[in-house]
């Protein structure tokens, strides 16, 4: 789930008519002093983080005057609360509040609609509140197909305890709120407290909104930058993986750090799974052979081989890690020699000094570990493959010896570094990336393998040279799959001559400045 | 017998001149499903693996007659579309294989099935496969390997993880025993079949005697299986494992079903209800053929 910040989630509620305070979101004490230089004083600052209960963590403060606020917005702006730093600040009108309501909708999914609740007691602790007093709160499943309507609310407003004219308004509040949720596809929307004030107004006094990561495609103005639940920013690595996946839909692509900086503890490998569960399986074995986690990473659901190969150059660049693991459910349905490529190109390209267990378990497993094992036999500290009769724990084990074998020697990324092909070489694109093929090097080849290792027959010889044997433009629209056989085949029983190009943005910038801070220690 | 689909089963492929829907077309006919029509958009008249392409679902039925099942294997945004085709045009049972089909899709697909009667397994789903009889969706990606890896048996397996359907299903066909039907019930956190009706269905399936679950962190279904057990609703013995103890509240894994959310959902609370209950909970995923095998022969 994306998840908004305050500000982002109140300016939603406007949008659709829900009354919020009077104000604005600064990221620099001046911006702050002219916000509220716009409303009245008292002014409230809050800061923008993912985390609940601010008051108690001194993230809410209250400021009478402009130098007071000037103050204050500089000491909550960088302001470091669990895993976040304070980028900007939320500056309101502090309002006269009578009473404190609650509103929410979650999906339920037992009932496999949304679920409106709402309380009329609200603020901090609506959990507690839920068990003390479960006469003031009112819930309501809704058909998706009708939606919720004023009069759905007022009734849940009634049921809740509200009496007289209030109702009309606590009621249209609630299905503005239904509103904003289906709009916006939220998997939840929050408003607690839902205040009245004295002055008789029904105002959203904070509000927080979970956006369906799988609806983010339909809401660019939201600008959500990384469609997937953080406690935290994502970290740059994190960016960098997330823009593959949203470039290459083929299969799923996710990668999480669970460390920013992976310590030089002798501890922390770098984990690639396939599949939710064969995932959970596998990192339940490395944890229980004794290792830490420094990353959790999937690639499953058939992914392209240059998903998997993508994949395994970003879990590589993090330094210090002493081993990599990968394992999924060991069943898979998808042609496991897919992987098996993606591993064989990022690992060459990368030689590292760290062991590999690799569990490809599943559709011609057989030939997957083959591949592995006929090309990356000559990597220092041994990368080995393992099939579906290899249990998780048996393969975490195996990684521990190598490990250990190899000193827990820790991993230092290589600089970033692309083909250069030569001036007018013979290229085309894929739908991801771009294939060169010097046909210098095509004359002196003999097998011409590169034709027939093709399964998609995207390749043909013509004067003894390997060329597109389609419309370029179907081979970018996904005929070649990217399966990268026609390369390792050229580079290890050809003559060299073709390279495909994988670019993954970001990535150059990201291992000069690991680097560097290596270097500089 | 066997749950949800037989051999019988007519079955119509939407988009089936896809990538993805042109690979398990192939897959379903070679392991014996019975593939009787496809439909893509503006591609009628076509064919893919000998089944004949047509443009909308109803005109596949004016020409084919009675489809009892759809898999559909159109893009996620268009997941929802396919599904109310289908579930206007009168099938009743679908398989939504797409991953990433938004949230309010589902529950709008949801809504209109129970209006209509129909059923769905998914969205996010490798689908369902009775060993020796049929397959909906890519169980075991080829014919060769699903007839290898599963065969007929007295274990109804249902799961949230799409690769642990087939895995699961494997040890057990390795240790000797044999699957009534594999459901992958979809990885998604509100699906069309979750476990609790999926569990309903082996217990009413007279060919299955242990029924074998993975469940994961997230949702309430393991909880739900729990209660129909305490309830006396489901009888027959539960083996359950439940996925992602090593995960950390609000941590999230590929599935978006499995967020940790409140008291119920998380790991402990779903073992805790499941043994409560008096279903077998094992602590490791390879126990489970052991476990089967305890149930089984007493």
């Amino acid at each position: 789930m994306a998840r908004l910040f305050e500000y982002q989630s109140k300016s939603l509620l406007k949008e659709k008519g829900i009354p919020i305070p009077r104000g604005g979101v600064a990221g620099s004490p001046d911006e702050a002093v002219k916000i509220a230089g716009e409303i009245d004083y008292p002014v409230v600052l809050k800061i923008q983080a993912w985390v609940t209960g601010r008051a108690n963590l001194g993230g809410i403060r209250f400021a009478e005057n402009a130098d007071e606020v000037k103050r204050i917005a500089g000491e909550l702006l960088g302001m470091k609360v669990k895993n976040f730093t304070v980028e900007k600040i939320l500056v309101e009108e502090k309002l006269d509040i009578e009473r404190e309501f609650f509103a929410g909708i979650i999906v339920d999914d037992a009932e496999k609609s949304p679920l409106v609740i709402f309380s009329s007691i609200g603020g901090t602790g609506i959990e507690e509140i839920a068990r003390e007093h479960p006469e003031s709160i009112a819930k309501s499943h809704v058909d998706p197909l009708f939606g919720f309507k004023d009069y759905h609310g007022r009734e849940l407003a009634r049921k809740a305890g509200i009496t007289g004219k209030l109702i009309i308004k606590v009621g249209s509040v609630l299905s503005k709120l239904y509103n904003v949720m289906k709009s916006y596809d939220a998997r939840s929307a929050e408003i607690n407290p839902l205040a009245l004030t004295k002055d008789g107004n029904v105002v959203a006094l904070d509000c927080h909104i979970t956006v369906d990561d799988y609806a983010v495609y339909r809401h660019p103005e939201l600008g959500i930058e990384i469609a997937r639940e953080f406690d935290r920013p994502a970290t740059e690595l994190e960016k960098i993986a997330y823009r593959v996946e949203k470039k290459d839909y083929r299969g799923t692509f996710y990668f999480f750090q669970m460390v920013e900086k992976v310590p030089p503890d002798g501890k922390h490998i770098g984990f690639h799974g396939a599949g939710g569960g064969g995932s959970m399986m596998s990192m339940d074995a490395v944890l229980n052979a004794g290792f830490k986690i420094a990353n959790f990473c999937d690639t499953s659901g058939n992914p392209p081989a240059s998903k998997v190969y993508r994949a395994a150059k970003i879990i590589l660049s993090q330094p210090n890690i002493v081993g990599y693991f990968a394992s999924g459910s060991g069943v898979a349905s998808q042609e496991q020699f897919h992987s098996a490529r993606g591993f064989v190109k990022a690992f060459l390209e990368e030689r590292p000094e760290i062991p590999a267990v690799l569990r490809l378990g599943g559709n011609f497993e057989e030939k997957a570990i083959e591949i592995l094992h006929t090309y990356l036999k000559e990597l220092p500290a041994g990368v080995e493959g393992y099939g579906r009769d290899d249990s998780p724990d048996f393969c975490a084990t195996r990684l521990k010896e190598l490990v250990e074998k190899n000193g827990g020697k820790p991993h230092t990324p290589k600089p970033y570094s692309e083909y250069t092909p030569k001036e007018g070489e013979y290229s085309f694109e894929t739908i991801t990336g771009r294939i060169y093929i010097d046909h210098e090097l095509c004359d002196k080849c003999e097998t011409k393998g590169c034709v027939s290792e093709c399964p998609k027959e995207v390749l043909k010889i013509e004067n003894g040279r390997a060329v597109l044997n389609m419309d370029p433009e179907e081979v970018k629209k996904g005929k070649c799959t990217e399966c990268l056989a026609c390369e390792i085949y050229c580079q290890f029983h050809g003559a060299g001559g073709l390279h495909i190009v994988l670019p993954i943005p970001g990535l150059k910038e990201y291992r000069e400045r690991i680097l560097k801070e290596i270097k500089e220690g | 017998m066997s749950i949800l689909i037989d051999g019988k089963t007519r079955v119509l492929v939407q988009g089936i001149t896809g990538r993805e829907g042109m690979t398990r077309t192939k897959l379903m006919k070679e392991y014996g499903t019975n593939v009787v029509a496809g439909v893509t958009p503006g591609k009628g008249g076509q064919e893919v693996h000998g089944v004949p392409v047509y443009n909308t679902v109803k005109e596949a039925i004016e020409h084919e007659g009675q489809i009892d099942a759809a898999c559909v294997f159109v893009p996620a945004p268009l997941v929802k579309d396919a599904a109310f085709e289908a579930i206007e045009a009168g099938i009743k049972f679908l398989v939504l294989v797409p991953d990433r089909v938004p949230l309010h899709d589902t529950l709008e697909i949801a809504a209109f099935a129970k209006k209509m009667g129909a059923r769905f397994l998914g969205p996010n789903t490798l689908g369902i496969l009775s060993p020796g009889k049929a397959v909906l969706g890519m169980i075991g990606g080829r014919a060769q390997s699903a007839r290898e890896w599963f065969r007929p048996g007295p274990v109804g397996v249902t799961s949230r993880s799409g690769g642990i359907t087939s895995a699961i299903s494997y040890y057990i066909t390795k240790a000797g025993f044999g699957e009534s039907t594999i459901v992958h019930v979809g990885g998604d956190a509100v699906v069309g079949l979750p476990h609790p009706e999926i569990v309903k269905l082996f217990q009413e399936d007279p060919e299955t005697e242990v029924i074998v679950m993975f469940g994961e962190i997230g949702t309430t279904q393991e909880e739900r299986v729990a209660e129909l057990i305490e309830k006396g609703e489901v009888t027959k013995p539960v083996i359950a494992f439940i996925g992602g103890k090593a995960a950390k509240s609000g941590t999230r894994f590929s599935h978006a079903g499995a967020i940790v959310e409140g008291g119920r959902g998380t790991h402990e609370s779903k073992v805790n209800r499941l043994k409560e209950a008096g279903a077998y909970v094992v602590d490791s995923f390879m126990e489970i053929p052991e476990a089967v095998k305890k149930v089984l022969k007493g």
